[in-house]
């Protein structure tokens, strides 16, 4: 079960024409594919597109009612190479990942897909994640629709745009034979608005109707000759199709007055940040009304020559609004003028930051200076007053969560550094590349999801020292096994692997995996990466199944470091991701206590008189509710350890104080709930004993205080 | 009439505080009080414990309706461009403000004044955490309204998440054109934890109307003490150091007894007299009392079974009145530590002896978790917590005295040379603090320092504090060997 349930939500989508949708963006998108009669959905999760695919897995019932397929993908190539079935059939399919590192790995499939071409309509959301909040490389997508001409939506980032655009996908996707890319930016995924709904359709032609009646055209084939004809069909029929359905649909919007010496071009998606900023300097309302003429690109690729054309001409200067390196847009509408033998100056990248998001206050900038028809300052303007707060207040990266049980492996993975040196760590995707950072600092590169072992590949030579790969479940089943753990085996990589196994795919919200555990009544769980090991070949595995137990877990680590026999050697290392843990442990902890159940509660603690305030403790574990707080002891100044109320009692703490030898501060708490006859005698007999032993101990306190 | 525009709300907070249900909360305001309402957050991986905003616009329904379209709402706050930040902890709030939310034209800033500390406050090896001070004064400075106090701490009180009672506080601060009913509707209307959430809500409220709560100064010294020892105190000390004193002799006499705690007033009594200054005898007051009172086994046994800190232990788990707590420490005494806590002849005897090592040196590998509320595991600590009376003979004490001394004579030593210098050398006894590896390290670093003093006749009292920041800044000693090496020492002049 993911991490964010929608079962409520998903109710919203069997609202009826005329009805208003409230809502958040990646529900307003499924409800904008329902309303277009699509066949077929896939996908697979990463921010900012994790909750579409949660949304499709909890709408699976209204789907089946549809007559809708969904499944969550095996990965981004698995999804993209599902719209295979638009290609001889009228079958109106979407999928969706997370960009541009989900569109690297869709990549052979949809230069096939694109070359080919479709007859039903083909839809990929892509969640753009780029500028604030984003975990991977700054790229653009756009770059793959140049590379291989399928076209590129960037709607307005409201409801009811990214709706139509949803629906003009298809419509632009048939028209043109062409896939079709519908961008939504981070904020956009996750925008709350509304818009009118209309009726869901269900699809007209099903892949039953496909199957039981096979179409096939050697010609929609990737191979020669076929592969040449498609070069010309794109460009010669395919594109200016796709033009025409652009223009005549008018996807592309002009807002202001139609004439004006100055004009702005823009990126869809970056409209609200311009409007918010022409009417900051008053020249728009809210509603958009500018007095600037502004020609709004809600296709980002192809271009409409004749449109930009029409608007360019008679102005003396266009902005260009588009986020992002290279700059495509500009570039081409450079060439657009250029063949038109416009004189129009088109001010871009000039005027803002090189790199980076358009925030609020860059598009501000570049507008003023835009406007004052000033080159802006080469350097960002110093803020009037350089912030003093600049220096006090602490930058916050991410981390585990508290009780986390990747953060065990990395403490024994610090712990093993000291014994036996330190060792070159090759990364991979997962919330375990938060090694990366403090208090762990572990780990050298990160190549990709699954690309963990690969990423260590080279090293495979004699040394004294061998390398580390980790790798996560998510990434094992998404390409590891076989670009990782297969290539390691056939290539006799002598290096060591460590799996974080933790039943899900947790980094990006807490997705079932083929390993996970629970059970799901949609999908076929419960294979363990065991057995996958040993069935393409690895001999040397180790199976800790309680990270937590640091001893073993950092001897595992030494062991395959060091131990002479050749080949790679597997740690698997399993415990439940603890955020999915607690999500079903404690409200049964909850029933179980108002139902009299005997429970305990554990959790962890410091004693503030024996802590001396040296952190040693924090630095390796960084658990959020292992804290600091202000010394008690008049006579220290160091802040001390401390253990707040959210502890989870994982046990590390107490582990780490046993394996690294810290010191004794730490205590367990045991909270006994509805206890039994026996524990209440038992309870009772001590607390007389002690009881009377402190006492004394408590009087002879007294009699030596000052 | 100036143009309609929308209301801007920024909630500055930490992955898996609740910030997204404040959102939630708010648009729901909104939406049922007459205003289109927009929300945005950026998730990710700052969702796992990070920094992050989330962003709210309410637009006047009757504006947009009688325009005949849709307003364009931004997805993201914007420097000089914000009416209300939220901040759900200090630093946060302070983040805002250096993002340029906060603008005294028009922001009304609502913060909880609790901190969670970021990793690199919390893993400092002495003390680095952020100045809250400068936050607040900023916070003062900047904001058109500002309402600060620990909702973390009032939300506790009432069961409830901080995220209440940030919403509490944004009614209670009245810079939203809505009711109080109305807010509490939508906490209603959620059907969510609603008792708690209103509890939390009924918090956030009364504080914000009260303002700014001022910041309760931290009660620490407690009031003197009549008797002997404390009126030597008074007698023989000037007044200001009378009650850092006051707390070294209450704690070393219930370390070990009044003549111990009589020793040490007579080591400070010898310092005075040797030339130190009030700086001086303040610091040497705070560190020999923290010296002399080393966590020893003896100690750390005493301290673990007294029925205070049972009882402070059931009252950090929340324990309820006659609830079952059972209770286990995580020791780890090595065969060292076993040999220190015996009679120094024979500590010493034993720590020598390869035999003795290999005999027992491997039962005292493993940590060990301690029973505390069980009969055997509490008298373990109480048998050993009854070596008191004998600890002025244990290995441990001895070696830990003679480094004292050295230390002490020291101090005063530079005291009529270098007041400055001996103010450090007083301070780098922070360094020696801690168990087994850690108490080692500082120790060593200590001993590197005090070596460096030797073979620098020159050394003054700010290279020593370099010294020490440095031995702090890395638990592999790493900064402290650079440091040593950018300055080696002179070749030797001839003569």
């Amino acid at each position: 079960m993911a991490e964010r349930s929608f079962k409520q939500e998903v109710a919203k989508l069997r609202l009826g024409a005329g009805e208003t949708f409230h809502g958040e963006g990646i529900l307003a998108v499924t409800k904008a594919l329902l309303q277009s009669g699509v066949s077929y959905i896939g996908g697979y999760q990463g921010a900012p597109i994790s909750h579409l695919i949660d949304v499709f897995s909890d709408a699976n019932d209204l789907l089946r009612e549809l007559g809708v397929y969904f499944e969550a993908s095996a990965n981004e190539a698995t999804a993209c190479a599902m719209l295979a079935a638009s290609v001889n059939y009228p079958l109106r399919g979407a999928v969706a990942w997370k960009s541009v590192v989900g569109t690297n790995v869709a990549s052979d499939a949809l230069s096939n897909i694109a070359s080919g071409g479709v007859t039903g309509g083909a839809l990929i959301i892509i969640g753009e994640d780029y500028g604030e909040g984003s975990s991977i490389m700054q790229e653009r997508t756009h770059a793959f629709a140049m590379k291989s001409q399928v076209w590129l939506l960037d709607p307005r980032p409201n409801l009811t745009s990214i709706v139509d655009m949803v629906e003009h996908g298809f419509r632009l996707s048939e028209a043109s034979n062409t896939p079709v890319m519908l961008e939504l930016r981070i904020r956009a995924c996750h925008v709350h608005g509304a818009f009118t709904a209309k009726d869901n359709v269900a699809p007209r032609f099903t892949q039953r109707d496909a199957l039981e009646n096979p179409v096939r055209d050697v010609n929609r084939i990737v191979l020669p000759p076929s592969n040449f004809l498609h070069e010309v069909e794109k460009a010669r029929d395919r594109w200016p199709r796709a033009v025409a359905y652009v223009r005549e649909a008018k996807l592309n919007e002009r807002f202001g007055p139609e004439e004006g010496a100055l004009g702005v071009i823009v990126q869809g998606g970056l409209f609200n940040t311009l409007v918010r900023a022409l009417e900051r300097r008053g020249l728009s309302d809210a509603f958009a009304q500018s007095t600037i003429p502004i020609y709004c690109l809600n296709v980002a690729y192809p271009l409409v020559p004749e449109e930009v054309v029409a608007f360019c001409a008679g102005k003396q200067r266009v902005l260009i609004l588009e986020e992002g390196q290279p700059d495509f847009i500009e570039q081409a509408l450079n060439t657009i003028l250029r063949r038109a033998d416009l004189q129009t100056r088109l001010i871009g990248k000039e005027a803002f930051p090189q790199a980076g998001e358009y925030t609020g206050e860059a598009v501000l900038r570049a507008l003023d200076s835009f406007l004052a028809e000033a080159a802006p300052p080469a350097v960002a303007a110093p803020d009037p007053l350089p912030d003093p707060l600049a220096a006090t207040v602490p930058q916050r990266p991410p981390g585990f969560c508290t009780g986390c049980p990747e953060r065990p492996i990395f403490t024994a993975m610090k712990l093993a550094q000291r014994e036996i040196g330190d060792f070159h760590v090759s990364c991979d995707i997962g919330c375990h590349l938060f090694s990366i950072l403090p208090p762990f600092n572990i780990g050298n590169t990160t190549m990709g999801y699954g690309l963990g072992q690969a990423g260590g590949a080279a090293f495979n030579v004699p040394a004294k020292r061998r390398s580390l790969a980790v790798m996560g479940d998510g990434g094992f089943w998404h390409n590891g096994l076989t670009s990782g753990v297969g290539n390691a085996v056939f290539n006799g990589n002598d290096n060591v692997l460590l799996i974080v196994d933790n039943n899900y795919s947790a980094a990006t919200g807490g997705q079932d995996l083929l390993s996970s555990r629970g059970a799901n009544a949609d999908r076929n769980t419960g294979h363990t990466i065991l057995s996958a090991l040993r069935g393409v070949g690895v001999r040397w595995i180790r199976q800790i199944e309680n990270t937590y137990d640091l001893t073993r877990m950092k001897r595992a680590i030494v062991e395959a470091m060091t131990v002479p026999s050749r080949g790679p050697k597997v740690i698997l290392a399993q415990s439940e991701c603890m955020l999915n843990k607690q999500r079903r442990v404690r409200p049964q902890f909850a029933r179980d206590v108002k139902a009299g159940k005997r429970v305990v509660r554990q959790r962890f603690g410091v004693d503030p008189d024996t802590c001396t305030g040296d952190h040693s403790c924090i630095r390796l574990s960084g658990c959020p509710s292992l804290g600091i707080k202000p010394n008690p002891d008049p006579l220290r100044t160091d802040p001390i350890a401390h253990v707040d109320n959210s502890c989870v009692g994982c046990g590390l703490c107490g582990e780490v104080s046993h394996a690294a030898v810290l010191c004794p501060s730490f205590y367990r708490a045991d909270i006994v709930f509805n206890p039994s006859r026996w524990d209440r005698i038992r309870a009772r007999v001590r607390n007389v004993v002690i009881g009377a032993l402190q006492a004394a101990h408590a009087r002879a306190l007294e009699r030596r205080a000052i | 009439m100036s143009p309609p525009r929308s209301l801007k709300i920024a909630i500055a907070a930490l992955g898996g505080q609740g910030g997204g249900v404040l959102a939630d909360w708010i648009v729901a305001l909104g939406e049922a009080n007459g205003y289109i309402a927009q929300s945005t957050s950026v998730p990710g991986v700052a969702q796992r414990t990070g920094a992050t905003i989330y962003y709210v616009e309410l637009f006047p329904a009757e504006a947009a309706r009688a325009a005949g379209r849709d307003p364009v709402l931004a997805l993201m706050p914007s420097r000089g461009d914000v009416d209300v930040v939220l901040a759900s902890e200090l630093m946060e709030a302070g983040r805002a403000m250096l993002r340029g939310l906060v603008t005294p034209d028009r922001t009304a800033l609502i913060a909880s004044s609790h901190r969670i500390h970021t990793i690199a406050e919390k893993s400092a090896m002495g003390d680095g955490v952020a100045s809250a001070g400068e936050v607040i004064a900023a916070a003062r400075a900047r904001a058109r309204t500002l309402v600060l106090f620990d909702m973390q701490e009032a939300g506790d009180r009432a069961g409830s998440a901080i995220s209440a009672v940030l919403f509490g506080a944004l009614a209670g601060a009245r810079v939203l054109p809505f009711t109080k009913d109305a807010f509490e509707a939508v906490i209603v209307a959620g059907g969510l934890a609603v008792a708690a959430n209103r509890a939390g809500f009924a918090a956030g409220f009364s504080g914000a109307e009260g303002g700014v709560a001022p910041e309760p100064a931290p009660a620490r010294s407690k009031p003197p003490a009549p008797g002997a020892l404390a009126e030597r105190i008074a007698r023989e000390f000037d007044a200001p150091l009378q009650p850092l004193l006051l707390e070294g002799a209450r704690r070393l006499a219930d370390y070990q007894d009044r003549a111990y705690a009589g020793a040490y007033l007579d080591q400070i009594a010898s310092l005075a007299r040797a030339g130190a200054g009030a700086e001086v005898l303040e610091a040497a007051a705070r560190h020999l009392a923290l010296w002399m009172s080393i966590e020893d086994t003896i100690r750390v046994a005493d301290l673990k079974i007294r029925d205070s800190r049972f009882a402070r232990v059931r009252a950090e788990v929340r324990a309820e009145a006659g609830q079952i707590v059972a209770v286990s420490e995580y020791m780890h005494p090595r065969w060292r530590e076993v040999c220190e806590t015996m009679p120094a002849w024979l500590g010493r005897a034993l720590l020598g002896s390869r035999l003795a090592g290999r005999a027992f040196g491997p039962l005292f590998r493993k940590g060990r978790r301690i029973h505390t509320t069980r009969l055997g595991g509490f008298l373990t600590l109480w048998i050993t917590a009854s070596l008191r009376p004998i600890r002025r003979w244990t290995l441990r004490h001895e070696l830990e005295r003679a480094r004292i001394a050295d230390w002490l004579s020291r101090i005063a030593d530079a005291c009529p040379r270098d007041p400055d210098l001996a103010l450090a050398i007083t301070q780098a006894q922070r360094l020696i603090k801690g168990y087994s590896d850690t108490y080692e390290r500082g120790l060593a670093n200590f001993e590197r320092i005090l070596a460096e003093i030797d073979a620098r006749p020159d050394i003054t009292g700010a290279r020593v504090r370099r010294l020490i920041a440095a031995a702090l800044a890395d638990d592999q000693g790493a900064a402290l060997k650079a440091l040593l090496r950018s300055e080696p020492l002179p070749a030797a002049v001839p003569a």
